[in-house]
């Protein structure tokens, strides 16, 4: 037999000597293991709340007419609609206000604001939705079962529904019919160490610069340098959420 | 008396002649799909018997980890059984794992369970690039944002 087979050469004793060497496990009841996962086994030592995740957008650079933040997501997580405005996955929108007295027009992006006190997490029944312990907020989609509750109690209309079966999904971004998703602040992106979202990548490639993506908490950060010489603001403030998103000149 | 024990000896090797090839073609049918990575590889990231039988644990241990904890690069990925088990068409291009006859749709209809990874989880490699342990592939201008974080750091 050539070496295509999978099905030879484990002998008893190595069967035995790689179950406790390879696994770790403890077996503690029969079907119960019990796995302590080495430190070698961890490419990466996960969320730290050393950090804290955020983001500032600066209403005046955000350029009218302009979609390349919307864009550069839906191709970064493999978001694809359907032609149904109002079903279709949304993890990032433009939104223009209008001051009815003066005329004057804030053009901004909206997305998940990565809440300190998420309304989100304290709704969720399973637990499905959660925040990292770097502040990002996200939808565990193996818990999620598709309540919507988050829907509801998010204040800032981040959240959509897959209501279509997919397929082709992103690797960065698994998501299926069902679950409630929205922004991951580009989680996949931040744990391989880029510290770059997508949007705000498109954004300054368009050249207007209107997206910071830092670490709150690093004083010596771009986006903690620019937050303190310049006055920002959270929206829906009175909530008293702590969002991690904040915004300039609004 | 004598005459029963040949008869015997007769039926014994009948019988063997006729399951040693019934338990090849099995072993054969167990092989890994071909044209994947996987079929050119000694064995998986654990012994293979150890996988066949708990594959699913590893992976449902891992994915909390990954998901809530925001660990990566875990020795059990299933983005990494993906881009080895998944074989290729002739024109290189990766097919799903989950289709007709491919290395998890064949067994698991075989023992008729249906997993719920593909209702989520990408079921074939990112066009014919390789790995990609941290579900994240770097483009040329994500590797400079890497360097400048790195240089940052020091």
């Amino acid at each position: 037999m050539s070496n295509k087979s999978d099905q030879q050469s484990v002998n008893r004793r190595q069967f035995i000597g790689g179950t406790v060497a390879a696994v770790g496990a403890l077996t503690i009841a029969p079907g119960v293991i019990l796995h302590a996962a080495t430190e070698d086994d961890k490419a990466s030592s996960g969320a730290s709340s050393e950090h804290r995740w955020g983001m500032v957008i600066d209403s005046n650079k955000c350029a009218e007419g302009c979609n390349a933040c919307v864009d550069a997501c839906n191709n970064e997580h493999g978001l694809e609609g359907h032609d149904r405005p109002e079903t279709d996955a949304v993890w990032i929108r433009a939104v223009k206000l209008k001051d009815k007295q003066t005329g004057h027009v804030n053009r901004l992006v909206m997305m998940c604001q990565h809440c300190e006190h998420p309304p989100c997490v304290d709704v969720c029944p399973t637990n499905a939705s959660f925040k990292r312990d770097d502040g990002i907020v996200l939808v565990d989609r193996h818990r999620c079962i598709g309540c919507r509750y988050c829907m509801m109690a998010c204040p800032y209309k981040a959240r959509s529904f897959v209501h279509e079966a997919l397929s082709d999904q992103s690797v960065n971004a698994p998501r299926g019919k069902g679950c409630v998703e929205s922004c991951t602040l580009c989680v996949h992106r931040v744990d391989a160490g880029v510290m770059q979202t997508a949007c705000q990548e498109a954004c300054e490639k368009e050249g207007h610069a209107a997206i910071i993506f830092g670490d709150l908490k690093d004083p010596n950060s771009e986006i903690s340098r620019v937050l303190k010489s310049n006055n920002s603001v959270q929206i829906r403030a009175d909530l008293e959420l702590n969002t991690g998103v904040r915004y300039l000149n609004l | 008396m004598r005459s029963s024990l040949i008869i015997n000896r007769y039926l014994i090797f009948l019988l063997a002649g006729f399951f040693i090839p019934a338990m090849q073609a099995f072993g054969e049918s167990a092989y890994v799909t071909e044209n994947s990575k996987a079929a050119y590889m000694d064995s998986c990231v654990a012994p293979t018997e150890l996988m066949r039988r708990n594959h699913m644990d590893y992976l449902q241990h891992g994915r909390d980890d990954t998901v809530r904890d925001g660990v990566r690069g875990l020795k059990y990925s299933l983005s990494e059984c993906i881009d080895c088990h998944a074989s290729t068409d002739a024109s290189g291009m990766g097919v799903s794992v989950a289709s007709e006859g491919e290395f998890c749709q064949a067994c698991h209809v075989y023992v008729a369970v249906s997993p719920a990874c593909f209702q989520c989880h990408r079921t074939k490699p990112v066009g014919n690039t390789k790995g990609n342990s941290l579900g994240y592939h770097f483009d040329e201008h994500s590797h400079a944002g890497l360097d400048r974080e790195t240089d940052h750091e020091q």
